[in-house]
This record gives C-alpha cells, sequence and structure tokens, in this order.
C-alpha cells in the first residue's frame, strides 16, 4: 500500500472512530532491562566519540534498534493505531548537545523506518518533531530581554532536515509536538508546508502544543485558543496537547481548544503529575478513566500517552475509547482571528 | 471597542493607534533614533492599558535600520506580557522588513501593507509567504498603474487583489483587510473635493461584493491640508470616520487623541466639515476656510467654554457652579465665600446655609419642574460635597470655640438595603438627591439587618427610615422591618423603594403591620416631595391622612380583583401543559457539555454589547437608545451622559478596574413528573446530578393557549429523547466596590454611581454574549445565527435563558441549584446571600433552554396547591416556599 493510500485510511479512520496514539518513550528506555549503559548508546560506530551520548534517547535508532523496535511493539500489541517514532531531538539543534548535528537526518530516517517496520500497513506512523531545546521568543539571559539564541530561519532550517528524514524512513504523518513556543513550531510547519510543496504530496500535520502549568498558557505565554489562532493556518488534521500535565489538569485546556478548532482534537497527558521523585504514579486505569470520560463527552478524537505511560496505560485507554463516537468537528463562524498572547477576533 | 468615543456604529471599529509607528509620532521616533527601547516599551504598554486591541509597529525612517530595530523592537515586546497579549500590526513599506518582523512573532499578526503596485508575481509570493507566516495582511488599493484615487479603480484594484488571493493561492478572504486610499480634501484643487466621498463610496461597495474581508485606512491624511489647526482636523477626522463606518470600514489608524465626539462638534463647523467631507457643495472648501480661523487653538470637541460667569460674584459663582455642575473652581470659590463671610464676623456654617443652599435650591426647583435631570442633579451634588468637604475643618474649629450652634439641615433620614439584598444604585441616587436638598443621610449600606437599622435609627434620632430592595425576597424583609417597628414602637415615617417595590405591595404587605407612615417612592425624583411633606409642620398630617386614605382605596381595589380571578388547580394547569410532538423532535446534543469557566472575559467584547436603554432608565432618562441621544427634551443630559459613560467605560477596560467571570454548563437532561427537570451527569443518564422545580402558570387559558413550565421545553424521561439544559452565572462586579469606594471618598458620587451603573450593563451584557456563544458554539444548535447587537437586543434568536426571582422562573430558591451544578463560587466567585441575591451585585444567572418554540412568559399568580407541592417536592416547609415565591 501506498503512503497516499495509508494517508486516505487515515482520514477515513479519523471519520470514524477515536484513534489511539502510543505512550512514553523515554519512560521505556528507562526502564528498559537490562539497563541500557554508555556503551548501548555508543554502539561500535560512536565508540570514539569525544562526547558522552547516554541519555541521546533518539541516537538509539543508530545504536539500538531493537531496542526501539521492541518498545513500538510493545505498544502496537497494547492497541495503539499511531506509532510515534523515536526523533523528539532528531534536530540539528537538538543535537548539537552531543556534536551529532550531523547524524541527526539519519537519526530523524532510520526513527521513522523503525516505526514503519512494526506498524506495517494496519497502524500509521507520526513522524515526530520536538521543541528543540531552544526558544524563539524567550531569552535565556534575564538581562538582555531582546537577545535570542536561535532565529526562525535557523530553526526553519532543522526542521526542514528533519522532516525530509522522517518522510524518507516512511512516516505517514508529521506531528509537531510538544510544543512550548509557538513561534518554533511556526517554523517548523513553515519548514513542512516548503517541504511538502516541494515533494507534492499532502501529508497530515498533527499539532501538540503543551501547557506548561496550572495559569493554562503555554511557556511562551499563549491561551489554548491564541496558539490554535496561531498555527491554524497549515490546515493541521489535528491539534491538542501533550506533556507536562496530567490528564485531569489538562482536560479545561483541550477543552477550550475543542471548542475553537475546526480540525480534530489531540490529548496525550502524562501519567499524572510527577510525585517528588520525578515519578509518575497514575495507574493505567485511572489515566484511561480521564481520557474515556473526555472521549464520552465528546471532546477529542485521537488520544494517547506522554511521560510516564506504559502499554499498559495505552491497552487501557485503547480499552476506555473502543466504540465511543469522535468528536464531531464544530462549524467556526468565519472571522479575522489573530492573536498575541491572547486571541482577538474582530467582528465578522 | 475602539479606544475613543465615537458614534454608535462603532462596535465593531478598531482603531489602530500609531504611537508605537516612527513616521505617525515624532515621541517615538526620538526614542527610537536615541535606541531608549525602554522608554519606547513604555509608550507600547501605555497604549495597551489605555485599550489598544492591535498595536501598529512602524520603524521606517530613513536614519534607521529599520529592519534591525523591527527585530529588536517585536522581540523585546515579546518578554512583556502586558504588550504582548494584544496582536500587532507589523507596518513598513519595504518587505524585507515585514519579513524580518513576522520571524519574531508567535501570535498571528497583520502585515501592513502589500499590493499590486511591483506587479502579480511578487504580490502573490508575498502573500503566500503572509499565509506560510500565519497572518492577515493589509492590501492596498495600488496596481502598476498606480494608487487608485477614484470609486471605480478603488473597487477595481480591490476587486482584482481578492480574487487573486482567493481564487489563485486561497488566501482567507477574512484575513483580507483592504486600505483604498484615504488622501486629502479641501486643498483647493477642484480634483481632490471628491478624495473622501470616494473612499466611504468604495468601502461600502467592496463590502457588499467581497464577502468577509474589512476596510482600513489611515484617517488622518484626510485633513492634511488643515495642518496647524487641530480643532478643524479633529472634527474632520470625526465626521469622515463618523459616515466611512457606516459605510463599512470597520479598521483605522487614529491617533485617539486627534478626534472629537461627533454629536459634540459646534454644528455648524460639523455641518461645513461635513460639506467637504461628502463633496455637497461647490464652495464646500471655501466656507470652512472661511470659520476654520475661528476654531483654531479653541478645542473643537466643545465650543470654548464659557468663562464669563467667572467675573459674577462669588456668591453668584457658587451658584451657577452648582446648577452647570462645575466642580473645577469649587474650593476657591468656597474659600472666597468663607473669608467673605468671616470678614464680616460670620461663622464658616453660613456659607452652607447661604450661597451653597441657594444654589441647591435652584437645583431642586429645576429638577422639580423637570428642567434639569438627574444625571446633572448627581453632578451638582458632587459640586456641594467639594464645598462642603472644604467647609468641614472650619466648622468644627468653630463648634469647639463657640459650642451649641444651629441646626443645620431640613431633617435626618436613614438609608439601608434590606438583608439579604445587595442592590444599592437607586438607594445611593436617592441618597445624592437627598442629600442636595439639604437633608442629612446616614446610609447603612447594603445587606442591613433590621436590628440594626432600628438601633441606628434610635442612637442616630433619625427622622425618617428609607429601605431599599431589588430582589422579591426582599419584600418580605421590608415587612418584617414594619413589623419590628411597631413591635419596638417606633413610629417613625417608614420610605419604601426598589426595582420590585409597588405601591401595591407597599399598601397590602407592608402598611398594615406597622403604626408609622409608610409612603411608596416611585422615584428619586419624588424623594424630596415626600420628605419635605412627612418633616413639614403644617403639611404632615394631611399628607399622611391622604396617603393612608390612598393605600386603604389600593388594598380594596386589590382585594376585588383578586376574588374574581379564577385560576386552575394544578392538575387541571397540567394537564393543559404546553406540548411538543417528541417523536418527530431532535434535540441538537450539545457540542460541549459539562462546565465551562471563563476567568476573566474580555471587557471590551462586553463594552460593545451594552444595551444602553436601560442604563438611561437607571439615571431617571426615559426613552430608547439611540434615540434618545437626539431626543428634544432629554437629548443634551443623554449625551453627556453617554460621553461620560464612554469615557469611563474606556478607563474602566483599560485600567482594568473590574474583572469579568463567569461559568456555564450544558448536560443531558428530561423533564420528569410534567414540572422538574432531572440534570445527569453525562449521556447514560443513570446518575441524576440536580434537579431543577419549574413553575407552572395556573390562569385560565382562552383560545387554546396552554399553562407554561420551564419543563415543558426540555422533553419528558418517557419519552426516551435525549435532551439537554444549561445554566449560568456571570458577573462583572469584582472589583466595583473598591473603585466605588474610592470616587465616594472623593466625594464623587456621580462616578460612583455611573461605575455601578456600568457594572450592571456589563453583567447584563456578558449574560447576552454568553447565551450567544452557548447558542453557536457550546450548545450550538444555532451556528449559523447572524444577528446585529440591536437584533441581539430584541431577542430575535432561537432558545432562551431564564433568570430565578423573574416572571418565569419566580422561585429564587433554585439559584442553589444552579449555584451547586456551577460551583459558581468557586469558578466566578459569586456568593448567595440568605435571601438569594447574587454577590457581588452585577451578576446575572439563569438556565438555558433551546427548544424552537422556548419564549418567556410570566408564572403569574400561583393557588396553593402548588405552594405545598413544589414545598413537597423541593423538600421544604410550606411557608418557607411562599417567601421564595415571593
Amino acid at each position: 500500500m501506498s503512503r497516499a493510500n495509508r494517508i486516505a485510511a487515515f482520514h477515513d479512520a479519523l471519520s470514524k472512530r477515536i484513534l489511539v496514539l502510543d505512550g512514553a518513550f523515554g519512560t521505556m528506555i528507562q526502564r528498559h532491562k537490562p539497563a541500557l549503559t554508555e556503551a548501548d548508546f555508543r554502539g561500535s560506530r560512536f565508540g570514539n566519540h569525544a562526547k558522552d551520548l547516554k541519555g541521546n534517547n533518539d541516537l538509539l535508532n543508530l545504536t539500538r534498534p531493537d531496542v526501539i523496535e521492541g518498545i513500538h511493539r510493545a505498544y502496537a500489541d497494547a492497541g495503539a493505531d499511531i506509532m510515534e517514532t523515536n526523533t523528539f531531538s532528531a534536530t540539528r539543534i537538538a543535537q548539537a548537545d552531543y556534536a551529532l548535528e550531523d547524524t541527526a537526518r539519519e537519526i530523524a530516517c532510520e526513527g521513522a523506518r523503525l516505526a514503519r517496520n512494526v506498524a506495517g500497513e494496519s497502524k500509521w506512523v507520526a513522524g515526530a518533531l520536538g521543541p528543540t531545546n531552544r526558544t524563539a521568543s524567550i531569552s535565556p539571559d534575564v538581562n538582555d530581554p531582546g537577545f535570542r539564541n536561535v532565529n526562525f530561519d535557523q530553526l526553519k532550517a532543522a526542521y526542514r532536515e528533519q522532516a525530509e528524514g522522517l518522510i524518507e524512513g516512511g512516516a505517514d504523518i508529521l506531528l509537531v509536538e510538544t510544543i512550548f513556543d509557538t513561534l518554533n513550531a511556526k517554523a517548523a510547519v513553515f519548514a513542512i508546508e516548503e517541504f511538502l510543496e516541494k515533494l507534492g504530496e499532502e501529508i497530515p500535520v498533527m499539532i501538540s502544543g503543551t501547557i506548561t502549568d496550572q495559569s493554562g498558557r503555554t511557556l511562551s505565554g499563549q491561551t489554548p485558543e491564541a496558539f490554535w489562532n496561531s498555527l491554524r493556518h497549515v490546515k493541521p488534521i489535528s491539534i491538542g496537547f501533550n506533556c507536562a500535565l496530567g490528564a485531569a489538569q489538562m482536560r479545561q485546556h483541550i477543552a477550550e481548544v475543542s471548542r475553537v478548532a475546526d480540525t480534530y482534537i489531540s490529548a496525550y497527558p502524562n501519567a499524572g503529575l510527577p510525585n517528588a521523585f520525578g515519578e509518575y504514579d497514575e495507574t493505567p486505569d485511572q489515566t484511561a478513566g480521564y481520557l474515556g470520560a473526555w472521549a464520552k463527552d465528546g471532546l477529542v478524537n485521537i488520544v494517547g500517552g506522554c511521560c510516564g505511560t506504559t502499554p499498559d496505560h495505552i491497552r487501557a485507554i485503547a480499552l476506555a475509547v473502543k466504540g465511543l463516537r469522535p468528536r464531531t468537528l464544530p462549524v467556526i463562524t468565519r472571522k479575522t482571528r489573530l492573536s498575541g498572547l491572547e486571541p482577538f477576533a474582530m467582528a465578522s | 471597542m475602539s479606544d475613543v468615543s465615537l458614534p454608535p456604529a462603532s462596535a465593531v471599529f478598531i482603531n489602530i493607534g500609531e504611537r508605537t509607528n516612527v513616521t505617525g509620532s515624532a515621541k517615538f521616533r526620538k526614542l527610537i533614533l536615541a535606541g531608549d527601547y525602554v522608554a519606547a516599551l513604555d509608550v507600547a504598554r501605555q497604549q495597551v492599558e489605555n485599550g489598544a486591541q492591535i498595536i501598529d509597529v512602524n520603524m521606517d525612517e530613513a536614519m534607521l535600520d529599520a529592519e534591525a530595530a523591527m527585530v529588536k523592537f517585536l522581540n523585546l515586546i515579546a518578554s512583556e506580557p502586558d504588550i504582548s497579549r494584544v496582536p500587532v500590526m507589523i507596518d513598513s513599506s519595504k518587505w524585507t522588513v515585514i519579513e524580518a518582523g513576522l520571524k519574531c512573532v508567535q501570535g498571528k499578526s497583520i502585515v501592513n501593507s502589500i499590493s499590486l503596485k511591483e506587479g502579480e508575481a511578487p504580490f502573490l509570493d508575498q502573500a503566500r509567504k503572509i499565509r506560510r507566516y500565519g497572518a492577515a495582511t493589509v492590501v492596498m488599493a495600488f496596481d502598476e498603474k498606480g494608487q487608485a484615487d477614484t470609486v471605480e479603480r478603488k473597487i477595481e484594484i480591490c476587486t482584482r487583489s481578492y480574487k487573486l488571493l482567493t481564487e489563485k493561492i486561497g488566501f482567507p478572504p477574512e484575513d483580507i483587510i483592504f486600505d483604498p486610499n484615504i488622501f486629502a480634501v479641501a486643498t483647493g484643487i477642484e480634483e481632490h473635493n471628491g478624495y473622501a466621498i470616494a473612499f466611504i463610496e468604495a468601502a461600502r461597495r467592496i463590502k457588499a461584493t467581497l464577502p468577509h474581508c474589512h476596510i482600513s485606512g489611515g484617517v488622518s491624511n484626510i485633513s492634511f491640508s488643515f495642518r496647524g489647526n487641530e480643532p478643524v482636523r479633529e472634527a474632520m477626522h470625526s465626521v469622515f470616520l463618523y459616515h466611512a463606518i457606516k459605510a463599512g470600514m470597520d479598521m483605522g489608524i487614529v491617533n485617539a487623541g486627534q478626534l472629537a465626539v461627533y454629536e459634540d462638534i459646534d454644528a455648524e463647523l460639523r455641518e461645513r466639515c461635513e460639506d467637504v467631507i461628502l463633496n455637497r457643495r461647490d464652495d464646500a472648501t471655501d466656507r470652512l476656510l472661511e470659520i476654520a480661523e475661528r476654531f483654531k487653538g479653541a478645542g473643537a470637541k466643545t465650543s470654548a467654554p464659557d468663562l464669563t460667569w467667572r467675573e459674577a460674584p462669588v456668591t453668584e459663582r457658587l451658584r451657577h457652579a452648582l446648577v452647570a455642575g462645575i466642580d473645577e473652581f469649587v474650593t476657591d470659590d468656597t474659600e472666597a465665600a468663607r473669608a467673605e463671610i468671616a470678614a464680616r464676623g460670620g461663622k464658616p456654617l453660613e456659607v452652607i446655609e447661604g450661597p451653597l443652599m441657594d444654589g441647591m435650591n435652584v437645583v431642586g426647583d429645576l429638577f422639580g419642574a423637570g428642567k434639569m435631570f438627574l444625571p446633572q442633579v448627581v453632578k451638582s451634588a458632587r459640586v456641594m460635597k467639594k464645598a462642603v468637604a472644604y467647609l468641614i475643618p472650619y466648622i468644627e474649629e468653630d463648634k469647639t470655640k463657640n459650642p451649641g450652634g444651629a441646626k443645620a439641615n431640613n431633617g435626618k433620614i436613614l438609608m439601608a438595603t434590606v438583608k439579604g439584598d445587595v442592590h444599592d444604585i437607586g438607594k445611593n441616587i436617592v441618597g445624592v438627591v437627598l442629600q442636595c436638598n439639604n437633608y442629612e443621610v446616614i446610609d447603612l449600606g447594603v445587606m442591613v439587618p433590621c436590628a440594626k437599622i432600628l438601633e441606628t435609627a434610635r442612637k442616630e434620632q433619625v427622622d425618617i427610615i428609607g429601605l431599599s430592595g431589588l430582589i422579591t425576597p426582599s419584600l418580605d424583609e421590608m415587612a418584617y422591618v414594619a413589623r419590628e417597628m411597631k413591635r419596638e414602637g417606633i413610629t417613625l415615617p417608614l420610605l419604601i423603594g426598589g426595582a420590585t417595590t409597588s405601591k401595591v405591595h407597599t399598601a397590602v404587605k407592608i402598611a398594615p403591620g406597622t403604626d408609622s407612615p409608610v409612603i411608596y417612592v416611585t422615584d428619586a425624583s419624588r424623594a424630596v416631595g415626600v420628605a419635605s411633606n412627612l418633616l413639614s409642620t403644617t403639611a404632615r398630617d394631611k399628607f399622611v391622612a391622604d396617603t393612608a386614605a390612598d393605600y386603604i382605596k389600593t388594598r380594596e381595589a386589590h382585594e376585588r380583583s383578586q376574588g374574581q380571578r379564577k385560576r386552575l388547580p394544578l392538575a387541571a394547569a397540567r394537564a393543559n401543559k404546553f406540548k411538543t410532538d417528541w417523536a418527530t423532535a431532535k434535540p441538537e446534543r450539545p457540542q460541549v457539555l459539562g462546565v465551562t469557566v471563563f476567568e476573566d472575559y474580555d471587557l471590551a467584547e462586553l463594552a460593545s454589547r451594552i444595551d444602553w436603554t436601560p442604563f438611561f432608565q437607571t439615571w431617571e432618562l426615559a426613552g430608547r437608545y439611540p434615540a434618545i441621544l437626539s431626543d428634544k427634551t432629554v437629548g443634551q443630559t443623554a449625551r453627556q451622559l453617554y460621553n461620560d459613560a464612554q469615557a469611563m467605560l474606556q478607563r474602566l477596560i483599560g485600567e482594568k478596574w473590574i474583572t469579568a467571570k463567569g461559568v456555564i454548563g450544558l448536560w443531558p437532561a428530561n423533564a420528569i413528573n410534567d414540572d422538574d427537570i432531572e440534570i445527569y451527569t453525562d449521556e447514560s443518564r443513570t446518575k441524576t446530578l440536580a434537579t431543577i422545580h419549574t413553575m407552572r402558570q395556573q390562569a385560565i387559558k382562552e383560545d387554546g393557549r396552554a399553562n407554561f413550565a420551564l419543563a415543558d421545553f426540555v422533553a419528558p424521561k418517557e419519552s426516551r429523547v435525549a435532551d439537554y439544559i444549561g445554566a449560568f452565572a456571570v458577573t462583572a462586579g469584582h472589583g466595583v466596590e473598591d473603585k466605588a469606594k474610592e470616587f465616594e471618598k472623593a466625594h464623587d458620587d456621580y462616578a460612583a454611581i455611573m461605575l455601578k451603573a456600568l457594572a450592571d450593563r456589563l453583567a447584563e451584557a456578558f449574560a447576552e454574549r454568553m447565551h450567544e456563544r452557548v447558542r453557536k458554539q457550546f450548545w450550538g444548535y444555532a451556528q449559523g445565527e447572524n444577528l446585529d447587537n440591536a437584533a441581539l437586543i430584541d431577542e430575535q434568536y432561537r432558545g432562551i435563558r431564564p433568570a430565578p426571582g423573574y416572571p418565569a422562573c419566580p422561585d429564587h430558591s433554585e439559584k442553589a441549584t444552579i449555584w451547586k451544578l456551577l460551583d459558581v463560587k468557586k469558578n466566578a466567585g459569586i456568593e448567595l446571600t440568605d435571601s438569594f441575591a447574587m454577590w457581588p451585585g452585577a451578576a446575572v444567572s439563569g438556565l438555558y433552554f433551546a427548544h424552537p418554540k422556548a419564549a418567556y412568559f410570566g408564572v403569574g399568580k400561583i393557588e396553593r396547591d402548588q405552594v405545598e407541592d413544589l414545598a413537597r417536592r423541593k423538600g421544604v416547609r410550606v411557608e418557607e416556599m411562599e417567601r421564595w415565591v415571593g
């Protein structure tokens, strides 16, 4: 089956049911038995690399593909419909920490290929594009608020490379996720649009922001509706939130964006808020209980898990939303909808 | 709302300030050129604080690296949440500057501007990029041949641009804002005369033929030939906008300070500006020039204040200040009067008893004769209070020197809003009017328990007690106070006032319980007459006897009418319920079920939706808005009041005096047992969240009309039809009390009352806005609804939002259920008093029904069988039930 056919099937499935996205990768890598060591991360290829590589989870796509495939398989068996690639940091910018800038594209491409291997033809591969470790709207120097350590063009170039790698490796969808700073995401979607125009294919883009705390705003300060106004021009197949919050805290933000966005809604919260040791305690039944309720209330189209969730969580979530009606798309009045940190609509 | 006061049609007009525009603001240009970005940020912050909805940033200056300056300023703004909360307009004539700016903003901005000047290819290329950066754009009416100056050319270029954008590259039409070019008129060159009307006409036709687009323009160009004569320029801007906005202009770059209020422009100047703008006569320019010099330096907003009254003697000056409500000179004049009196050995108190009271008597007479109106009287009171405040230290000093002074006032009146009630605008107005007439008013505030009223009355030896209340349970409380007065042997006159009070209620329920004279006071204008009659040694007895006789008649008439009216037993009323064919009905499922909280609702959005007619009623000005502004009798007062209200509204929003909080909820629901509505936790409809108890009309109906209850609008459980209900509670009252106290402390009752009246209006607008959003969005059964504000005020939509305590739902205690459903206390910070009044008072709550035939009705008088039935259903005592249903 060609990518075009898989994408057509994706649209069809979204119109009929709630789809399940997989869960955390970092959690699974940490829990791997036996524990992965510096040597695992290096493999033979990077044996002499000058910097420590342990913690560069995306690099395992090249050095321990068996581990990554194993995690994909566990999520596939648990009932996930969409496999997210292990490529959160597979950009030139994020890999700079490990002095692996030039390997970023290859990591992305391999990440997509591993997921594709497991997904086969019955599941979909979402190529994950993370936020990078820099922000285009926020100064890293409190004494110089006008300063930036990354700009739009640098981000755009890095995302372009990552998107190319992901599509080459076999991704069906591009997922811009864990968005702390909407300007980074705008650079990502700009790069994706330019790339897809050149490619001549219609690839669905999923967008998932992160509401960082109880203030109900992204790290860069936007409200959910302002966030949507900033990104709706790419006509994403879905918009939603992931990470930082557990389902209990995330609900109102999902509800808000669900109200204003005339596209599908995705939600993949953490397994609750971390405890004093940074661990996630929410049980599969608890997480699934929340997400099941959201599905019943017609808030969501795609659900899954982020930090702290495991195949058991995904299994419980898949069961909880099984057979429930997906949220229907609202009809939104045509208006000029602008945003700063807050939304602003002109009278129609 | 724009941040200036504009004609009524301006509710949708967005004024973009140009204070962060180096070409529009000399101050900003200097700061940027000097590299003082900290001060430049302050300019932006002030603009947002003053209510700018979008800020225009322009760095096009020959001495500047515009690209670098744009990037730097936008990056700095991004670090200032109180600035970057609003969208930015990235304004430059250079594409490279625009693109550099687009790369710095996370929000969705507006580009200003692109055009066909260099041909289709670069135009489309830029537009495609704008789209990809996620921005809207201004498109100038400019093509390869040049800038459009005639109606035809403007329309031709805009239409061509629109088609290219929407058809070739799929640019969303709502993200296109046309600038059809505003050029200077009255330049002396004949062909320029039609420029303003060409813009207006083009705007009208572009709006009509190119769906969803907007029209903008740089307004100050229009008056360029009058530079140096600001008053005339302001008048021209205002006249131009008045007509352009009506034609469809919905955005503009104009300095808010450079705008006169249309109604306030000198009539002659306005007419001549209008001749020029509308190109109505060949000699229009000459005629405007003829009078222009006269207005130069005068200020067009109002004709120059006539200060000749300042030359009169001090007593006359004080009188004039009181009658005209001018507080500017009152302290100086009061001091002059005091010094004059002191020089001839008089006491400071004589200033009050002499010139000030003389002035207030004139005010009282004019008010009584209908020649002055309430807002003016309240302003007069402000002048009076300031004068008295100035004199108090002297009077105190005099008292210690010469103990045993004369009685200074006409009488002492205690005023209170009764326990359980929080509404005090009317009471405050009456208090002010009484003070204007030299009564001493002891105002105990709101929610005052009976014991405190009686205790204060005794301790302060007051002459009259005045009780106020707005909600129906307050009527009972007033009757209770009256009975307690009798029990304690207090026979002071009792005044009754407030929205739900009436002569009938006073006569039937309050007067019989006490030995005091009880007088119902219709409105503030009657209060003085009543008080002076009651305290007059000669008129009192006759007045009390006449009133008592009148109330006896009222009681008798009431009893007769009670006997005549026949009502149905509850079971029969239920049998004649409003029926729906539920087999074919398909209630819409809400888009969002459950509770949605609005923690800090945009006040500007609410301000544009205010229904002004009740606002004027509050100030006892009769007439419908906007016709009232041009009313022959009260028009001038209404305009002044309206302008003051608009000015306060701007500040209230800009400085965020108050916070609007609201909460709504939508749930699965079905009617049970005819009159009740069960609300369920979820679609399984197995677990009941709460039950709403509604009341049914029991009057005998003719013409086959039904006996309505609200429950009739929800599908009964046995129909097995999935139906829904909603509830809401909104307030615009958080912050009002503190701010009002500030005003009261500064002796400015006018501002205090104004603020409360505006908060009430904003709360109503909030309720109306939420209902609209529920219809179109949250419930979503009327997504295609498209009504303007007048049509909304007219309720030309499907669905109702009845409030407990109002005719369709007289039972106030149902609010408790709403509070539980929505956790209103936590989610909107509104509390319920013992009498189910909402606190803060500027609040509205109710239920949502979406039934296509749902309509407001009055339950009317009910029989005892329903009271008993209701008490049983709600599990309360019958006596208690009686209290809540009024």
